[in-house]
């Protein structure tokens, strides 16, 4: 291992196998990964997986047991001013105030922040037409999200961290989200980490993808080189099967008879001499969605059953 | 510019591509016409801007669209090889789903071609009203 002050300089967030337990439970388990400045770095998985974990490192919530954490160079735990200062952030519970009214939240917040840009909250006030006088804890759930969502960027921060931002959300606040996600960092050199279990969303705007399952990175890179490196083959037998055959590198299975539709990873080119070597020839190849990626890689833990 | 994305595994940038090109081989992006700006058309879409941006150069590599001075992504001059191209290449893939339906349905190309001229007869009234 790489010794810690041996960050990479152009990374905004660099975690270097970082572990960490609840009770024998391990919610991180060697986790590395780098999100370079200037990326959009979707942070993907099943509840539980350890998403929120790992932004609450980011942030310095949580002190890294073991491994190390860097924020623009800095340790989040030993320097929270000096890393705090430059990021913003949305939880997906809401932890703002209740008893605060919008435009108190707003002015609360300011005072944290040399760089607040009054004239940006008010746009992006006005913009989710947010009621400055009223209170938090009356806020629809969408409400409350936007109001966070202002807290957020009216520093415009240099890292901008969103925990499932659109989680139990409607489709127009999703799109509020996402607007915000895109105009940051239309914005020059700025970054965004933001975990959702909504892939669609995830593969619109992400140009970096990390997926994690159990505690441990399954992937993580450049979503292109990602999504290059799986393939969805369904493969054609001459003589019907009752189960899915080995292919190297498959992750599911699904189909029944002559036609079987797996999704693999690994490299492309090997897979036409896979299918030929068990029998069969690919009748459709093309790149999954990352849902579909998701789903081969961690939706389920067994293998697929063939039919007896 | 009226652009529908597709969670099918197809990647984005190439959706775009696919369906600008369509717009222009069936007129309703005409010669001349200026695409949105990268970032109002990401924010529209709501994909990453680098991905419009990669669309577009690739447009660009085509031919289908071209860079000005002035700044602003403009359709190229109608009647290029490659809008022929793309009509041929957009028809093909229609004919080829009807062709594998045909031999499905137990239907031999001569009749399809025949049926084809029929439906062509049928249209014609309609079309020449227009």
């Amino acid at each position: 291992m790489m010794a810690d002050d041996l960050f990479a300089p152009e990374a905004a967030i660099d975690i270097r196998g970082v572990t960490r337990r609840f009770g024998d439970r391990a919610a991180l388990d060697g986790v590395s990964l780098t999100v370079p400045c200037g990326a959009v770095f979707g942070l993907v998985g099943a509840n539980g997986a350890g998403k929120t974990t790992l932004i609450r490192h980011v942030l310095g919530l949580l002190r890294a047991a073991s491994g190390s954490v860097r924020v623009f160079g800095l340790d989040p735990v030993a320097d929270p001013a000096g890393v705090l200062g430059r990021v913003g952030y949305l939880a997906e519970e809401n932890d703002l105030p209740g008893w605060m009214r919008v435009d108190e939240l707003l002015r609360y917040t300011r005072a944290f922040y040399p760089n607040w840009d009054d004239a940006y909250a008010a746009e992006l006030s006005r913009a989710f037409a947010l009621e400055p006088a009223a209170r938090i804890k009356n806020l629809s759930k969408g409400q409350k999200a936007r109001a966070g969502l202002v807290a957020a960027l009216a520093h415009r921060p240099e890292l901008l961290v969103l925990d499932e931002p659109s989680s139990g959300l409607d489709p127009i606040v999703r799109r509020d989200i996402l607007g915000a996600i895109i105009h940051t960092i239309a914005e020059e050199g700025r970054t965004v980490l933001f975990s959702s279990h909504l892939l669609d969303e995830v593969e619109r705007v992400s140009d970096h993808v990390a997926m994690i399952d159990r505690g441990r990175v399954v992937f993580s890179g450049d979503l292109d080189e990602v999504k290059e490196m799986h393939r969805r083959l369904t493969l054609r037998f001459e003589v019907p099967r009752p189960a899915p055959p080995a292919l190297a590198g498959a992750l599911a299975w699904e189909g029944s008879g002559r036609e079987w539709t797996a999704v693999c990873a690994g490299r492309p080119a090997e897979f036409q001499r896979a299918a030929e070597a068990c029998g069969a020839r690919i009748v459709e190849e093309r790149v999954p969605s990352l849902d579909e990626i998701f789903v081969a890689q961690v939706g389920t833990h067994c293998p697929v059953r063939g039919e007896d | 510019m009226d652009i529908h994305l597709a969670n099918d595994g197809v990647p984005i940038y190439l959706q775009i591509v696919n369906q600008v090109k369509y717009l222009v081989a069936s007129g309703r992006l005409a010669a001349g016409e200026e695409l949105p700006p990268i970032r109002a058309l990401a924010e529209r879409l709501l994909v990453n801007p680098n991905t419009v941006a990669r669309a577009y150069r690739e447009l660009e590599l085509y031919g289908v669209v071209s860079k000005r001075r002035t700044a602003g992504t403009y359709v190229s001059g109608a009647g290029s090889p490659l809008a022929r191209r793309e009509r041929v290449k957009i028809l093909s893939e229609r004919i080829d789903a009807l062709l594998a339906e045909a031999s499905q349905l137990d239907v031999a190309t001569e009749e399809v071609i025949d049926l084809l001229r029929r439906r062509a007869e049928v249209m014609q009234p309609r079309s020449r009203e227009e």
